[in-house]
């Protein structure tokens, strides 16, 4: 099976919206998921400039999936959905 | 963020106004774009997430500009237009006195602090809440234990005992938050903030789940002399290195990009305190015989002694405050200078209100705010050098115990002194302050070291970055600067 990709966006827009606090989650996803799942934090991934959507801010990528304004508990939801728990 | 405190929507929506804000005065049409803001944030037709109706969020949201534009939300007219206000904050010739400011449509909801007994309760045959309360406040009545709140004290005793935890103790959170008693419900239900009680600690900004209490912002005030080409100069707190993605030396350079002229490390003001601090300590501790010295650099603090503790200032130290070292080299270098103080907390407000060298105080949150307006992205900044060095320990004063590290540091062997740290300012650390100032002693260490919040600056309310990532950032920081010891004898 293909491993799940979690990119937390750490741009400053997603950085001072919210993903400072997303920064636990790459830690705490390869103690949940082990060989999964990789998570990474990531330079800015764009998407706050697409359409002024810096209000939706942060962002985190599950694969192909936008997560828009993340949160730890949305993002391991949506990890359990890839992985079909 | 404070301490352990998960991301929070109130965050959001405050940093999503400051952000909206600055885009509207850097734009072309600044009054109206103001007007604007509620309206752009809950559109016709969109969602209503968090009140009754569109147009109560959209009352609030209003509300929380008219902070964001620096003014007190309880005295601005219902009437009166964002647009007018946006106006009148461009005139404003200094920042409002008080940094906070109290938003009631938002806040009225709470119930009032009391103890309730649930429907957990078995009016069992023990009955400890009985016995417990020393007011004869409960009674089991038709099989279930019942408050007279005349009489209840709001103890919480009759909760602590009761073996099915059927007791609860409600809370109003600002009211629980506030160590001095300075914010609560008057006798219409309205939560207040009383001014002369207030030590601007921020505790009910962070606690408060509405996200009632703002912070009267500074940052029109601050743009509008950049706008104006004056030489605005960036002092920025020892605390502010780890709060975004990017080097001490990028963020130098961001703040360039966004206008300023200069930055200077307050930290190179913390190693003149931590001098003159130590020496201090010598002359009163170890060769006075004083029984202990606090040190004076939080400002919260620094407000509690002045309305609160009095009887404790004949033991603080007599040094300055970091911001006030730097603020004064600044200003002697460079009289024709803004100054702005970047801020971890609400309380250097005050401290720069009573003092002329501070022009303005920016927060780290409205920082934040200022590079996502102008879509600034830190970590492809440039490096840039700070003109001047300053060492690690004074780069640390941003952390529970820094401080009185630093003193240390500056003292030889037979002079050390024995910290004792107050991690965050409550009401229990208030009660040992009045207890140590009363009895002359303290038996726990002779330099104490006072931080208003837990884990020190790094937890202060206006903060970005989570305390273990900001530790760690700022931690790598200090790791590679020099000792005090050889910074301060070059000066």
């Amino acid at each position: 099976m293909a491993k799940v990709n979690v990119k937390v966006c750490l741009g400053t827009t997603c950085f001072v919206m919210g993903s400072a606090n997303l920064q636990e989650l790459i830690e705490l996803v390869p103690r949940k998921y082990g060989d999964l799942v990789d998570v990474a934090g990531s330079p800015c991934l764009g998407l706050c400039s697409i359409d002024w959507e810096f209000s939706k801010a942060p962002y985190v990528k599950v694969d192909d999936e936008v997560i828009k304004e993340a949160t730890v508990e949305k993002v391991l939801a949506a990890i359990d959905k890839k992985l079909g728990k | 963020m404070s301490i352990n405190t998960p991301n929070k929507q109130t965050s959001h929506l405050k940093r999503e106004i400051l952000v909206r804000l600055i885009r509207a005065y850097l734009g072309e049409n600044y009054e109206e774009d103001v007007r604007l803001i509620p309206y752009k944030m809950r559109p016709q037709g969109s969602e209503v997430p968090y009140r009754c109706c569109i147009h109560k969020e959209r009352a609030i949201l209003r509300d929380r500009v008219i902070a964001g534009l620096g003014f007190d939300i309880e005295e601005a007219e219902d009437s009166q237009l964002l647009s007018e206000l946006a106006t009148k904050a461009t005139k404003r010739e200094k920042p409002e006195e008080h940094p906070l400011t109290l938003l009631q449509t938002a806040c009225n909801e709470c119930v009032p602090a009391r103890i309730h007994v649930t429907d957990l309760c078995q009016g069992c045959v023990a009955r400890p809440c009985e016995s417990a309360c020393r007011f004869g406040a409960i009674k089991v009545q038709d099989g279930k234990s019942r408050i007279d709140h005349e009489k209840c004290k709001n103890c919480g005793l009759c909760a602590q005992v009761c073996p099915f935890q059927a007791i609860t103790k409600i809370i109003v959170p600002c009211e629980n938050a506030c160590p001095v008693g300075a914010i609560a419900k008057d006798e219409d239900g309205l939560t207040k903030i009383d001014h002369e009680k207030c030590i601007s600690c921020g505790k009910c900004v962070s606690a408060c789940p509405f996200g009632a209490v703002h912070k009267k912002s500074q940052i029109i005030d601050i743009i509008k002399n950049i706008k104006a080409g004056k030489k605005v100069i960036a002092m920025i707190a020892p605390s502010i290195m780890g709060q975004l993605p990017c080097t001490p030396k990028q963020l130098k350079q961001a703040i360039i990009d966004i206008g300023f002229s200069d930055v200077v490390e307050v930290a190179v003001g913390a190693d003149i305190t931590t001098k003159n601090e130590a020496e201090e300590f010598k002359e009163r501790v170890i060769e006075g015989k004083a029984p202990f010295m606090t040190t004076s650099c939080c400002a919260a603090y620094n407000e509690l002694v002045a309305k609160h503790v009095p009887e404790i200032k004949q033991y603080r130290s007599t040094t300055e405050t970091p911001a006030y070292y730097t603020a004064e080299m600044v200003k002697h270098d460079q009289p024709e200078a803004i100054t702005v103080f970047f801020s971890p907390c609400v309380a250097k407000r005050r401290e720069a209100m009573q003092n002329p060298n501070i022009d303005y105080v920016l927060n780290f949150e409205e920082l934040g705010a200022w590079f996502v307006a102008l879509n600034v992205q830190v970590s492809d900044c440039e490096e840039s050098e700070y003109n001047q060095e300053s060492s690690a320990e004074a780069r640390n004063f941003a952390v529970t115990g820094g401080v009185a590290a630093a003193v240390n540091a500056m003292l030889d062997e037979s002079e050390k002194a024995q910290p004792y740290v107050i991690n965050g300012l409550d009401k229990a650390s208030i009660r040992d302050l009045k207890k140590f100032a009363k009895n002359g002693k303290c038996e726990l260490g002779n330099l104490i070291e006072v931080m208003a919040c837990p884990g020190g600056c790094l937890g202060g309310s206006s903060t970005i970055n989570s305390y273990k990532q900001a530790t760690k950032q700022l931690n790598a920081y200090v790791e590679s600067s020099p000792a005090i010891k050889d910074v301060v004898n070059t000066k």
